[in-house]
């Protein structure tokens, strides 16, 4: 408000300057001024228009020039100012109190517009005009009525018009001539464009992401290859184990826990723990769940694929049809006698031709003869040895027993059965007339006598090594033993008994003897060594055949009484059935036994061959040949028969049949000789 | 001499097969490049008969493709693409290098890109081949769509993902095809049968993944571009099928979020139905199966078809007319994925998810969901259950009784709808008591003695397989049990008396009993005789028969000892059996 000072004194003519300077306060002051003038007088209202302030002259033509000083330094005196003539403007003398103020607040009308001047000390009514303005001012209009605030505005620095200009410098050439670089740059985008370096933006595609593919489908679309495709196979669907709240066996316990944490992936039944949670709530997150699916990826791509016919047979099916054992009968069946008495593991067993009579010899240095029908011994002898092997003579009209022990091989009279055919044998041994010429032989024969005789001895064979085995030729006359040795060539020697001769049939050694056999009608005679089976022509006295037995070590042979089969018994478990005529390889072989096999025996007359192991069985199997030679020989096992027990891992020790019945005896190492029938 | 000689390796099954090497080197890519190009058209090594002939010789291992294949790839126009891909980068780089901003803008302008549409044309030329193999495809859309934008793939993947199972799940929830459903420790597994293919697909918890390093993410990348490719084309499909707009709107009529614009959103929510193309009446009319004249086979066929067909009608039904809520705890898109499927109403709180129709004050709610030990509020007028009510319900095709699903109550196990039971095969008590309930039996009290029965039914048929001597020791346990639980004396180890042999006692009844031996005998004749290949196949199928009835024994032995006494007893019980049982093992 004091920015404007007015002079003293103006001249009559100054009017509308300070008209101006009125004006330009009004504007430049704020709002507050305004609120002030409505209630108390300001000074500097006087000024406010022109035609106020000639109003105002009008009226009382009062005006103090003492401009605008604070009135209170008029205080003590008499008078306030002075007016346009020089002369003192005074007081009035009495000053309006409150009871005056209030009454005239009550009684005059225009009180909201009068206005106390201080310089003038006199109150002024406002006019209709000037309490317009003084409301538009209140409003925060302007004081002019006629002012337009909205003036269009006008532009003189825009991108278009620009009155001024910002620098003065003159243009340069090189802005009105073409430019060179751009000149080279759009001739080398020329070039560019002209040689298809430069495409040209290709048009946005229209079509929609997604779209009917298979609106037609072609069946000639299906190729070849869609046939040969092999669909990867389906992930696996969970079972129960998986569950987040698996019944409670599918669970681990902590051992299993712990064995499953130390396997390999690999080898793990289940690829996770299965885990049991008490709410849907508490279920993390699985861990190795992108793990997975990275492998099934893995798999998808990188898996080679094979179509597998999976064997889906009914293992019912795998076992074969064979006729029914019932139908194959007579086969033994059931242990029938249990022939006790040795004292210790019974090597071997012979039945009589006659099939009345058994001998037995054992490790207890005794050899027993039995009734069959009865269990009763009949007959113990002491010898001097454990026994190896025992063998009947199968000569029916001869009753003369071999026994071999240590290196003797003892032919006995056991002065059983048939008086006549005691006696005569008896006589046929005593027959013996020396040759003229006494040859140098393998083993020495004595004839025994007193009582040795009287015990049944007949004749002693002394032979230069052990003897572990006796065989009979059918006929009964020859007899051959078995002296295993693997360094020399005299381990097999065959015995005349009529004439008391020995001869060594081999020149060579071939191996390790372990069993021989005649064949019961030709001239041939069987050496088994540990895996092969020699055949050898005696009258021509040269090897016919040699049968491969794919067995790792033969333990006991037999032929069958047809000749043309022979079966092989081995400590490998196996049991291998050759056919002469076939082939020198095994026709077939039969894994039956758990355990070696020890013997082996075929009946005489029945088509039964038997089998004894150490696993205490004896298998007897029905083993038809058939005339007819196209014909396959028909083996099926009938039956095993147990009762032996298993002393020191060893089972049943020999097998034979009985001559005519079909019964097996077998003799095992619990000291008894069983017949099953 | 004449005759030219004959080189080895030259014909046969050497000239079929070419290494990956070779196979590269012919198609003139890198093995990464080689790598995604046998992932887009399914070509995949195949296994020789005879290794070493195809190896030439070596028994180095290798990967054999067929040359065939290799030749197939050959014209394949995406070959060129790849490499029109690799001069664009190398351009882009050489620009980026030389800060040529214009010639990268250009560059950008014209990216080359693929489409996958003719090579799934090709590898699926029908429909349903296509939707045969989708599997993988789902499994693989719903793993990628939770993944976070970490890098780990691009982030338009991630959005096409979401939007692709999104627009399934609403199919599924529209043609109510879903039918089995199973909360596993991985995830939850989902079957649906879709035009008459069963289509099954695992979701993952949602939970932020810990992404693991040795995982190549490329590789899934790629797979995820094929399957995104298909499965987009089968959802078109299928969208027609079901006269449906496709990409899916949200009908008009339902105006539940005015305020939310997004779309995938709204439809994620999975409470509103979805636009039709022609508008229908809301009731479908089931196409009614035409009745043939038939006889014989045929009309039992019919027949059976006939009950199937009602039979899932009915599943279809399971929830409609319930309403249900969501507790905020539990899985929402989950259930209200499996409610809608089966007809249900079904909301939750608005501030958990957009799309919710009603509020938790609502007294019309039948059934609330919740996955909490216990609630403040309770309103009378419903139920409230634990989530895997709906499951077992969705698996049992019949709603169960609720009493075992209540708050804070111990669950029964949760089995899983997949695995269909042989003969022979152990089925858990559970399951038995299910089978029960749909049969219709009565739940209660009479129940315990069924399941006595059931049980004594199961031992007997499992003593008949099991061993002799497992059954003396599986009596001699009985016995124990039973002088346990009734007067909880110290467990005496006893003798059982031997058994008399039946041809020692020589009875009338022992007659069958001699035949079945001799049947016996003549079968263990029988097997001796076998060959030593078939014997050896043999062998190992009647293991794998002997080990199986061995599992079922035990656990069945388990499950006795489980009727025996409450839950925790028995469950120590069998703890200490099984440890005692292991040395033995």
């Amino acid at each position: 408000m004091g920015t404007v000072c007015v002079g003293g004194v103006y001249p009559a003519g100054c009017e509308k300057k300070r008209d101006t300077a009125a004006h330009s306060l009004l504007i430049g002051s704020g709002r507050g001024v305004f609120i002030e003038i409505t209630h108390r007088c300001s000074p500097t209202l006087k000024w406010l228009t022109t035609s106020e302030s000639f109003q105002l002259s009008r009226v009382c033509d009062i005006r103090n020039t003492v401009g605008n000083v604070p009135m209170e330094w008029y205080q003590d005196y008499p008078h306030i100012g002075y007016n346009l003539d020089g002369k003192k403007i005074f007081k009035p003398i009495r000053n309006k109190d409150e009871l005056d103020e209030f009454l005239d607040k009550m009684e005059n009308p225009d009180y909201w517009r009068t206005v106390h001047d201080k310089t003038t000390a006199s109150d002024i009514r406002l006019t209709d005009e000037q309490v317009d303005l003084v409301h538009r001012l209140q409003k925060g209009q302007f004081g002019d009525v006629n002012f337009n605030e909205y003036e269009p505005s006008v532009d003189f620095f825009t991108n278009e018009v620009m009155i001024h200009p910002v620098t003065n410098r003159p243009q340069d050439k090189r802005s009105f001539i073409p430019s060179l670089i751009e000149k080279e740059k759009v001739s080398k985008l020329v070039h560019a464009i002209k040689m298809g370096w430069i495409k040209p933006r290709k048009p946005k595609e229209t079509t929609p992401q997604y779209y009917d593919l298979w609106a037609k489908e072609d069946p000639n679309a299906i190729l070849g290859r869609h046939k040969m495709h092999v669909p990867a196979p389906k992930m696996r669907l969970p079972g129960h184990e998986e569950s987040y709240n698996p019944p409670p066996e599918y669970l681990l316990t902590e051992e299993e826990r712990l064995v499953w944490e130390q396997q390999d992936a690999e080898d793990r039944k289940l690829p996770f723990l299965p885990q049991k949670h008490s709410c849907l709530r508490a279920v993390p997150a699985f861990s190795r769940f992108i793990h997975e699916r990275f492998e099934r990826c893995l798999d998808l791509y990188l898996c080679p694929r094979q179509r597998k016919m999976r064997v889906n047979v009914n293992p019912e099916d795998l076992i074969p049809k064979l006729p029914k054992p019932k139908d194959l009968q007579p086969f033994p069946t059931t242990m029938s006698l249990v022939y006790r008495g040795h004292t210790s593991l019974v090597r071997s067993i012979s039945a009589s031709p006659t099939g009345q009579w058994l001998v037995s010899g054992s490790d207890d240095f005794t050899v027993r003869f039995w009734e069959v029908n009865t269990g009763r011994c009949m007959k113990t002898l002491e010898v001097g040895g454990a026994v190896k092997s025992v063998a009947w003579n199968p000569n029916p009209a001869v009753c003369l027993v071999a026994v071999c022990f240590e290196r003797t091989v003892l032919l006995l009279n056991p002065s059983l059965g048939d008086r006549l055919v005691v006696s005569s044998t008896d006589q046929l041994i005593t027959a013996y007339e020396p040759p003229e010429e006494d040859k140098e032989q393998a083993v020495t024969w004595a004839l025994s006598e007193g009582l040795e005789h009287n015990m049944g001895h007949r004749l002693t064979l002394t032979h230069p090594k052990a003897v572990k085995q006796v065989v009979w030729h059918g006929k009964g006359d020859y007899l051959s033993s078995v002296m295993p040795d693997n360094s020399s060539n005299l381990q097999v020697l065959i015995h005349q008994v009529s004439k008391r001769r020995t001869q060594n049939p081999f020149r060579k050694n071939k191996g390790l003897v372990q069993c021989v056999s005649f064949h019961p009608l030709r001239p041939y005679f069987f050496v088994a060594t540990q895996r092969y089976v020699r055949v050898y022509n005696l009258i021509k006295q040269e090897l016919t055949k040699k049968l491969m037995t794919n067995c790792k070590w033969i333990s006991s042979m037999a032929i069958h009484p047809g000749g043309d089969n022979l079966i092989c018994g081995s400590y490998d478990c196996r049991l291998a059935w050759f056919d002469l005529d076939l082939s020198t390889k095994p026709y077939k072989m039969l894994r039956h036994h758990k355990k070696a096999l020890r013997g082996v025996a075929y009946h005489r007359n029945y088509p039964l061959f038997a089998s004894g192991a150490d696993d205490g069985s004896v298998i007897v199997c029905h083993g038809m040949v058939y005339n007819d030679l196209l014909q396959n020989p028909l083996i099926v096992p009938v039956k095993v028969l147990k009762g032996h027990q298993i002393t020191h891992d060893l089972g049943v020790l020999d097998v034979t049949f009985h001559p005519t019945q079909p019964w097996v005896f077998s003799s095992g190492a619990d000291t008894t000789i069983r017949l099953f029938t | 001499m004449g005759g030219l000689q004959k080189k080895k390796y030259e014909r046969g099954s050497a000239t079929n097969y070419i290494t990956r090497n070779k196979a590269r080197k012919k198609l003139q890519l890198s093995l990464a490049d080689f790598r995604r190009l046998c992932i887009l058209k399914g070509i995949y090594p195949h296994e020789p008969k005879h290794k070493k002939k195809v190896n030439k010789g070596s028994t180095a291992p290798r990967t054999f493709y067929l040359l065939k294949d290799i030749r197939f790839l050959l014209h394949e126009p995406i070959v060129r693409k790849f490499r029109e891909y690799k001069v664009f980068v190398r351009k882009l780089r050489k620009a980026y290098g030389k800060a040529e901003w214009t010639a990268v803008e250009r560059l950008r302008d014209n990216k080359p890109g693929y489409k996958l549409d003719h090579i799934i044309k090709e590898r699926y030329p029908t429909f349903i081949d296509a939707l045969r193999d989708i599997d993988d495809a789902l499994s693989m859309c719903f793993l990628f769509s939770t993944f976070a934008r970490t890098g780990k793939c691009h982030v338009q993947t991630i959005t096409l993902c979401r939007r692709l199972t999104v627009e399934w799940m609403n199919y599924v929830v529209t043609s109510r095809s879903l039918r089995k459903v199973f909360i596993s420790i991985k995830g939850i597994y989902y079957q649906a049968e879709v035009l008459g293919q069963l289509i099954t697909w695992l979701v993952p918890y949602q939970f932020a993944h810990d992404h693991p390093t040795d995982v190549d993410y490329r590789v899934m990348a790629t797979f995820t571009e094929m399957y995104t490719t298909l499965f987009g084309f089968i959802n078109f499909r299928l969208y027609q099928t079901l006269n449906l707009v496709y990409p899916p709107k949200v009908t008009q009529h339902e105006k539940l979020n005015r305020w939310v614009s997004c779309s995938l959103q709204k439809l994620s929510a999975l409470s509103a139905s979805l636009a039709r193309v022609v508008a229908t009446a809301e009731e479908e009319e089931e196409n009614q199966l035409d009745q043939f004249p038939a006889d014989g086979e045929d009309l039992e066929n019919m027949e059976a078809r006939e009950k199937e067909q009602k039979e899932q009608e009915a599943q279809n039904r399971l929830f409609e007319g319930l309403k249900f809520f969501l507790n905020r705890e539990v899985p929402r898109e989950s259930l209200a994925f499996i409610l809608r499927c089966f007809g249900a109403e079904v909301s939750w709180d608005k501030s958990l998810c957009i799309g919710g129709t009603y509020n938790v004050t609502d007294e019309t709610i039948t059934h609330q969901i919740v996955d909490r030990p216990d609630i403040d509020k309770q309103y009378i007028n419903r139920y409230y259950i634990q989530p895997q009510w709906v499951f077992d319900s969705v698996n049992a095709k019949m709603r169960l009784p609720v009493e075992d699903y209540f708050l804070g109550v111990t669950l029964p196990p949760h089995l899983s709808p997949f695995v269909e039971e042989k003969d022979g095969d152990y089925v858990p008590p559970e399951k038995l008591k299910l089978m029960a309930l749909q049969r219709g039996e009565k739940h209660g009290k009479i129940q315990e003695e069924e399941e006595d029965d059931d049980d004594d039914d199961d031992d007997e048929e499992y003593n008949d397989e099991v061993d002799d001597e497992d059954l003396t020791e599986e009596k001699n346990l009985k016995k124990m049990e039973d002088q346990r639980s009734q007067g909880k004396q110290t467990l005496a180890v006893k003798v059982t008396p031997g058994k008399v042999k039946p041809w020692e006692t020589g009875s009338v009844g022992n007659k069958v009993r001699l035949e079945k031996e001799e049947k016996a005998e003549e079968k263990r004749l029988a097997i001796m005789m076998m060959k030593k290949k078939e014997k050896y196949l043999y062998d190992k199928i009647m293991f794998g028969k002997k080990r199986t009835t061995r599992e079922v024994s035990a656990c069945a032995f388990l499950v006795y000892l489980f009727y025996i006494d409450d839950v925790i007893v028995r469950l120590n019980y069998y703890r200490s059996f099984r440890l005692k049982k292991q040395p033995e093992n």
